[in-house]
């Protein structure tokens, strides 16, 4: 078949064609593929939120959104909390944090991050128990959770202060919505100052 | 020429990482590490393979004045189509790859074999093209991801083969990118000439 010419009436028709093809079909696997990426979205967040409250079992209540775009979800072993810091070394960093009824940090998990690879991107295991900075088992309320250089008890990442302390943003901004939360309900047991 | 010359052509005598020099935004964002050079360079191939077969199908239905245009449409609608559909069914894949999908859209070598190459050739001869020129990429970004990995932190594929602090940090960081790839280019420039 013969090359189309390169007329006006031509361009048109083709140019308008290839758009209305092209957006059919993504308009028609966004329609498929909906569903399925909601469920996977769904189940990695459900993940998640076992995993920082060490537990297989859950009973996650409706999820609480402050303000500041801070995510609380209540469950009956303690509350997990979607915190954000925009000032990590290479942008956003969110950060799934799990406390239990007292307020102690029981695991955390990096939800998005764009540290450098190698040095900030280490925070995914560096504040994990076992790692060196290890925030698990630590309570916000009698711990000061910011890194040795401004004066507080957690080692940073070697190299990677910045990343460091936008983490350890997000922990504390993390309890500060589940003091605030729970500050002055009458249930009133979880996250209250210890001494 | 035959498909296995085409194939070949893009994996050595065409390189794009190291001959043609294209696609050097993801080339130096993405290969922190050989695993994440190797995934990029994949996700590239997948869409290089469909954008080439569908553009060498339809290039005598665009007029050639409107041919980059509409070379960018089918891209960018194939690159979108493979992000979800491996985002609802390929989750963990997804979950290494995702990252790089959308910089695929902007990256040169899929233009550049559209118009180069698809433009002028049948489906199955591009079919081959860009299957090599995706492993050619692969490759380079491979190499390339490897060298920096391990003169940066002592480890190929995470496999220690030294301690981390007698890594070059350097290589890690943007700039240790720059100087790696101008070192394997003349190696393999080297190689090549001999």
């Amino acid at each position: 078949m013969k090359k189309l010419e390169s007329t006006w009436y031509n361009m048109a028709i083709v140019l308008t064609l290839i758009a209305v093809v092209a957006g059919g079909a993504l308009g028609y696997v966004n329609e498929l593929t909906k569903g399925p990426i909601q469920e996977i979205k769904a189940r990695q967040l459900a993940d998640g939120i076992k995993k920082v409250l060490c537990a297989d079992e859950l009973d996650v209540q409706a999820p609480d959104t402050l303000d500041n775009g801070t995510v609380l979800y209540a469950t009956d072993k303690g509350t997990a909390v979607q915190a954000s810091d925009p000032n990590g070394f290479g942008g956003t960093l969110t950060v799934l944090v799990g406390f239990d009824a007292d307020g102690v940090i029981k695991g955390y998990q990096i939800l998005q991050t764009s540290e450098t690879p190698g040095l900030g991107a280490k925070a995914s295991d560096w504040f994990q128990e076992g790692g060196k900075g290890c925030i698990v088992g630590l309570n916000p309320s009698n711990a000061n959770l910011t890194v040795r250089k401004d004066g507080g008890d957690v080692d940073a990442i070697t190299a990677s202060t910045i990343t460091s302390r936008a983490f350890l943003r997000c922990v504390n901004a993390a309890y500060a919505a589940v003091n605030d939360k729970y500050a002055d309900a009458s249930t009133g047991a979880t996250a209250k100052p210890k001494h | 020429m035959n498909n296995f010359k085409v194939l070949l052509n893009g994996i050595v005598k065409e390189n794009p990482t190291f001959v043609l020099l294209l696609g050097m935004c993801p080339t130096l964002g993405t290969t922190s590490s050989a695993i994440n050079g190797m995934s990029m360079g994949l996700a590239t191939t997948a869409v290089l393979i469909f954008s080439n077969i569908i553009i060498s199908l339809i290039k005598n239905l665009i007029p050639d004045m409107v041919r980059i245009p509409s070379f960018i449409v089918v891209i960018a609608s194939l690159v979108t189509i493979l992000q979800m559909v491996m985002q609802a069914y390929l989750p963990d894949l997804y979950a290494t790859l995702g990252l790089f999908i959308p910089l695929i859209v902007v990256n040169c070598i899929i233009l550049g074999r559209a118009e180069a190459f698809a433009a002028k050739n049948g489906p199955v001869a591009s079919a081959f093209d860009g299957i090599g020129m995706g492993l050619g990429f692969t490759l380079g970004l491979t190499l390339l991801g490897a060298a920096r990995e391990l003169l940066g932190t002592g480890r190929i594929f995470n496999i220690t083969l030294f301690p981390e602090q007698y890594g070059a940090l350097v290589f890690v960081l943007a700039p240790g990118a720059f100087i790696a790839l101008g070192y394997l280019i003349a190696i393999v420039n080297r190689i090549r000439k001999a």
